[in-house]
């Protein structure tokens, strides 16, 4: 059963429930996997208090501030930007498989389509670089 | 007879299972069960023994030795190391957020492990699951993994760690760009999301989808290593700057889920490329000298030797490239993203797009390009050789345009723009290079 399990009737059969079960399977061990040594080394490692151990390293001067300060805003530009351009991938992913369809009856009228997807893109994608959000300093 | 002599066991073990249990279940269920314990067990070992090749590659490299003491050839170093980890106190520093830095680390390893789920490291019985959006399901865990980094940076409370988080997080964002980006082109050529899929179509092809994509190939490549925050690309932990980067906070075997995790991403991002552009198991005259005989089980096992000796290669390359390069400063790191890995992804799924429309257009012009529509795109002698074509070419081409766009750019064509500063008008906005002081 195992020898047809995992080609044909994971293409076949499979369908969106059964071929997922794996996947939990391999959660419960992923899971378990890190947890079991950290159980373990509870009985085994040392606990010991101290003030100065419990302070946020910071080169051996004690620290003056908290950490969560404000930080520069380009990494939220760079965020901006990765949403734009995951969002693309996404549609563009669907777009390479059904290419071709099953007798190649649309292709071009795919390529057209995609040059004019990635055409709007690349005018936005002019506009940032000569903004210059993608410089950094 | 004697291939039958090699299943009897599995099939043995299988009507003993299905008395017990339904045919569901025990499909998808109890042999992934044991397939799962194989792989976690086979990459715990990776993962212990990837950090005492790193050493002694790393020394080879710089002519050392490397670790010596524990066992023959220092072979015991990372159980000595595990147990030392295991003894050691692990501590939370006061102000952090307790939760999330007990559970960041977790999400790290379980983000990083979970993909190998559906990566097909063989033909039949070393497929986990078939997932149908595999390579989607891909890209999306990994992402998982930058969570738990920007999670633990954040709640250590430590300004080192919360720096090193962001600069990660920015950075795996941005490469993850390129990487889904670079993927696309691949994709056209099989046709499906499936990993397994995709192999089917390099077998089918008998051809290595490198050889139609070398542009993806190496835009995945590189955004791999940067996804995984390896040298060159080791900012987020830049030891001479920012100590240890998001983990400096953590300590103990805490510490080591986060090493866990980035050594089974590297296995993931090898396994990955391996299976998208290096034919996966697929190798040349296997099938025939094996399955095509009726040794099913040899065959299974020497395409699995086949997948894990690929994926052993684009893992030495890694060590290689972390003590020949330097590090990235943080601005070259975002330019080669999004000014060189982003135009050179979409210029490949161009090419890639117009490359097959071309072989379409080639084969209703009488030359026969397209064989069939089976499994990916079946191509004839002439149509590889096309792809191929165009496949250099896009190298060429990419070369060409990404010149041409970081013309003026930092860090590029330095001398060039030296040469040119003083006869030529800067453009307004911001000086690519600081203009020289002009003499009298």
């Amino acid at each position: 059963m195992l020898l047809q399990a995992t080609t044909t009737t994971a293409h076949n059969i499979g369908g969106p429930g059964t071929a997922y079960l794996p996947v939990m399977v391999f959660f419960v061990f992923a899971v378990a996997f890190p947890v079991m040594p950290l159980i373990l080394g509870r009985f085994l490692r040392p606990w010991k208090y101290g003030k100065d151990k419990m302070r946020p390293y910071e080169c051996g001067i004690d620290p003056e501030t908290g950490a969560h300060d404000r930080f520069t805003v380009r990494y939220y530009i760079v965020a901006m930007l990765f949403l734009i351009f995951d969002v693309e991938t996404i549609f563009l992913l669907p777009w390479a498989i059904i290419f071709m369809g099953k007798d190649f009856s649309f292709t071009l009228f795919a390529l057209i389509e995609m040059l004019i997807f990635i055409g709007i893109l690349v005018v936005g994608y002019y506009y940032a670089w000569r903004k210059g959000a993608l410089e950094w300093a | 007879m004697s291939a039958l002599a090699l299943l009897a066991p599995l099939n043995f073990v299988d009507s003993l299972l299905l008395k017990f249990f339904s045919e569901q279940t025990v499909n998808y269920i109890i042999w992934p069960f044991i397939q799962v314990g194989a792989v976690v067990t086979i990459t715990a070992l990776w993962v212990a023994y990837a950090t005492y090749l790193e050493r002694k590659i790393s020394a080879f490299m710089q002519a050392r030795l490397g670790p010596m003491r524990v066992g023959p050839w220092g072979l015991l170093q990372p159980i000595a190391d595990g147990l030392k980890l295991l003894v050691k106190e692990d501590f939370i520093p006061e102000n952090a957020d307790r939760w999330i830095f007990f559970i960041a680390p977790y999400i790290a390893v379980v983000a990083a492990f979970i993909v190998l789920a559906v990566v097909p490291f063989g033909p039949d019985w070393a497929v986990i699951t078939d997932v149908n959006i595999g390579i989607l399901f891909v890209l999306a865990v990994s992402s998982v993994g930058v969570l738990a980094l920007i999670l633990a940076g954040w709640s250590s409370n430590s300004k080192y760690a919360l720096l090193g988080a962001l600069r990660s997080s920015a950075q795996m964002v941005s490469y993850e760009v390129a990487m889904g980006l670079a993927i696309i082109g691949a994709l056209m050529f099989a046709r499906t999301l499936s990993l397994s899929g995709i192999v089917a179509a390099q077998q089918s092809n008998s051809i290595w989808f490198l050889l139609y994509q070398p542009i993806g190939f190496v835009i995945f490549l590189i955004s791999g290593i940067a996804e995984n925050n390896r040298a060159p690309f080791d900012l987020p932990e830049a030891e001479s700057e920012l100590v240890a980067g998001f983990h400096t906070e953590y300590s103990g075997f805490r510490w080591s889920l986060f090493f866990m995790a980035e050594y089974t991403a590297m296995v993931v991002v090898t396994a990955v490329a391996t299976t998208l552009y290096l034919g996966g198991w697929y190798f040349p005259f296997v099938y025939r000298l094996t399955e095509a005989k009726g040794y099913h089980n040899a065959y299974v096992v020497v395409s699995l030797i086949v997948f894990l000796a690929k994926a052993g290669l684009l893992l030495y390359l890694y060590f290689w490239l972390r003590w020949t390069l330097p590090r990235f400063r943080y601005d070259q790191l975002m330019d080669l993203g999004w000014k060189w890995l982003l135009p050179a992804a979409l210029i490949n799924i161009v090419v890639s797009a117009i490359a097959i429309v071309t072989l379409q257009a080639l084969d209703g012009s009488g030359l026969i390009t397209i064989k069939s529509m089976a499994s990916g795109l079946n191509l004839t002698a002439a149509g590889k050789g096309i792809a191929i074509a165009f496949g250099v070419l896009n190298l060429f081409l990419t070369a060409g345009i990404l010149s041409l766009i970081n013309w003026r750019s930092r860090d590029f064509n330095l001398k060039q723009q030296r040469r040119q500063i003083r006869l030529v008008d800067l453009p307004k906005g911001k000086p690519a290079v600081a203009p020289a002081v002009s003499e009298p």
